[in-house]
């Protein structure tokens, strides 16, 4: 293996890392303050990115308002789906919401099969993202160096979001105890809906994202994105944001130098992402960057 | 309360064993005639699925009736997935007890599916099935296109004479019997060609679903092979050319006869042109009386060009049909004697003779991606 060649393997690790990371951050961001793995993560990813692919076909939209319109959308639904099936279940114990989540994911999974059907859709691929760039015999994608910068762009956001505005502060009182939170005059149900609402908004970019790298969309299309974004998290340390931006960078490098490496156990490359699963939850339950389990208790 | 348990299971499995004997007595006597159709409606193979669904619907509704009996297609989804094509089928045979079975779309599928129509004793006949097990050993299926080793021996051939190709690299849906089957004709010809042992400078794999296949792509790259070929299901090869593409790999892609759905070209859009694949059929060059008929019909009920997939979905139906009237019975047993007797049958997508493994001897033809349409290129005979 040449020098180019190796790095167009690591590069290609980073185009996909950092995809994964994207989307990780959504699944950490409600964790950390609603302490809910919410399922139906990957299952918004695929609605937001037809959410777009309608806005652009059906509406002729500019591709740069449709995806703002696909956004605003997931917004909605990611807050409509917390008021139907996340808050009635506000007093039960955390496995029904878990549960709950888990149903919500097949809701939509097979809403959109009879809705939109079951035949991959082609995702349109504006230029100004799919021109490739060429440096030094390694080809990038121009999008790779869109997705890194977005990332930055929502993580400086959030930051802000969370420690300077009053939402925020209202969500690191409720991530801490919900009654104290409520005792002290905080709209507890608003606050949580922002929440889902801003996690569904990083769904969305993380779809639309995703499809704009891989031009096709299916009903089924989050399910593994999903899972391995899970598995980033978990790798960083849930609830973590630095630790899922790790965690995706980690794994998308760790799949693309599998199949570089080991190339007839490309088949394998899926099983990877479990195996280190279940590899941290034995070693380092708490993940890279995960908080101590102490705090828990 | 265990008592009660006991005791209603007990209830439920005399109730199953009775369910088992009805079978035959309802069969024998409705007056309609269950065909099933046993295809991917939804999930990474839906749009081929959906191909052959619509040339066996067009066929029935134009041959609606036999023996006098009104014949009922039952669709159902096998979601594109082995283990649900298992449960598919055994719905297909134990609730909805149909007299035969159309499909599936996909070798992988229709193997799931093997058994279960073997010990139920329920014919079926595959439309675009490739792999030679799916009909191998087991007298219950049949299929009315050719099988791979013809396939792979069609490309390895136009690979070496028409694109002058000395080194050959493949990428195969490793998860997929149908791809990893072709794969290995298309190499054991391909090094008879050349004469080479050598001559396959890189093979890669991945599985059905994958989305990325830039790992895959820059091995291959850094073999510079003269044509790399991809058997696999159509989304998933559609993004593996425009990947290709993207990282500047310049050689021709050729394939198997599942890339013959519209999506392939969607997908794939320009990035796909110039690719070349064998399959069963063309609308540009119709081969017998009933091509015509079906030719017509089909553009008159779904207004677009016939693909492949869907001719043979709809010989799969006519075949049944014949077997059925031959057969003057609606015994399951008795149907699938006529099928393996089938002779010089005039379907759609050419004549169809049944070989003792129950598969037709047929034509293969070559397309090209051009302008955004499947266009016809040659057609290759099989060796007598």
């Amino acid at each position: 293996m040449g020098l180019a060649t190796f790095f167009q393997h690591l590069t290609n690790g980073v185009s996909l890392g950092s995809l994964y990371a994207l989307i990780a951050i959504g699944y950490t961001m409600v964790y950390g303050i609603l302490r809910l793995i919410n399922f139906a993560h990957g299952d918004i990813f695929m609605m937001a990115t037809y959410f777009a692919f309608f806005a652009i076909f059906i509406f002729h939209m500019h591709w740069f308002i449709a995806f703002i319109v696909a956004i605003l959308l997931t917004v909605l639904l990611g807050m409509g789906i917390e008021k139907a099936a996340y808050k009635p279940l506000r007093d039960a114990p955390k496995i029904s919401v878990l549960i709950s989540a888990i149903g919500a994911s097949f809701l939509l999974e097979n809403l959109a099969t009879v809705v939109f059907g079951g035949i991959p859709k082609p995702f349109p691929t504006p230029s100004v993202f799919n021109d490739m760039v060429i440096l030094g015999g390694v080809r990038v994608q121009k999008l790779t160096f869109y997705i890194p910068a977005v990332t930055i762009i929502l993580l400086i956001g959030l930051a802000y979001l969370i420690n300077k505005t009053k939402s925020g502060m209202a969500m690191r009182a409720v991530s801490k105890d919900v009654e104290t939170a409520s005792l002290m005059g905080i709209d507890v149900n608003r606050t949580i809906s922002i929440t889902f609402g801003i996690g569904s908004a990083l769904a969305a970019v993380g779809g639309i994202m995703w499809a704009l790298k891989f031009p096709q969309i299916q009903p089924l299309m989050g399910v593994m994105p999903g899972l391995k974004c899970f598995i980033a998290a978990v790798i960083g340390g849930i609830g973590s944001i630095t630790g899922a931006v790790i965690g995706g960078f980690f794994l998308g490098i760790m799949e693309i130098m599998l199949v570089a490496f080991f190339p007839t156990l490309a088949g394998y490359r899926d099983a990877l992402a479990f195996i280190l699963l279940i590899v941290i939850l034995l070693f380092k339950p708490t993940g890279f960057m995960g908080e101590k389990m102490s705090e828990k208790v | 309360m265990k008592k009660i348990v006991a005791a209603v299971l007990s209830i439920a499995m005399a109730a199953s064993l009775m369910a088992g004997c009805s079978k035959q007595t309802q069969s024998e006597n409705n007056d309609v005639i269950k065909i099933g159709v046993f295809e991917p409606m939804t999930g990474a193979n839906a749009a081929g699925g959906q191909l052959e669904v619509e040339g066996a619907k067009l066929a029935n509704k134009l041959y609606p009736e036999v023996l006098g009996k009104k014949v009922e297609l039952v669709i159902m989804d096998n979601k594109s997935d082995k283990v649900e094509a298992a449960s598919a089928a055994a719905r297909l045979v134990e609730q909805e007890k149909v007299n035969a079975i159309i499909g599936s779309w996909g070798s992988s599928l229709s193997m799931a599916a093997g058994d279960i129509v073997k010990n139920a004793k329920v014919p079926a006949v595959g439309a675009s099935c490739t792999n030679p097990l799916v009909t191998k050993g087991n007298d219950y299926y049949f299929r009315v296109c050719f099988i791979d080793p013809f396939q792979g021996t069609v490309m390895a051939n136009y690979a070496f004479q028409k694109l002058n190709a000395k080194k050959a690299a493949i990428i195969q849906e490793v998860s997929n019997d149908y791809a990893v089957g072709l794969s290995k004709y298309f190499q054991d010809e391909f090094k008879k060609l050349t004469g080479d042992e050598n001559s396959i400078v890189a093979i890669a794999n991945y599985n059905t679903g994958d989305q990325d296949f830039s790992a895959q792509l820059t091995t291959l790259k850094d073999k510079n092979p003269d044509v790399i070929f991809a058997p696999g299901n159509f989304t998933e090869s559609a993004l593996i050319i425009k990947q290709a593409r993207q990282l500047g790999i310049k050689a021709p892609f050729i394939g198997g006869d599942t890339w013959e759905t519209p999506e392939f070209i969607k997908i794939g859009g320009k990035d796909v042109e110039g690719a070349v694949f064998s399959t069963h059929f063309t609308a540009e060059k119709p081969i017998t009386k009933e091509s015509e008929k079906f030719l017509a019909e089909f553009k008159k009920e779904y207004n677009k060009e016939p693909a492949a997939v869907s001719a043979l979905g709809y010989d799969a139906y006519l075949v049944i049909l014949d077997a059925i009237k031959r057969a003057n019975s609606t015994d399951s047993d008795k149907i699938r004697e006529a099928i393996a007797q089938t002779n010089g049958f005039e379907g759609a997508a050419g004549m169809i003779t049944l070989n003792q493994d129950g598969d037709a001897v047929k034509n293969a033809v070559i397309n090209v991606v051009k302008d955004g349409k499947f266009t016809y290129l040659d057609t290759v005979e099989p060796k007598k």
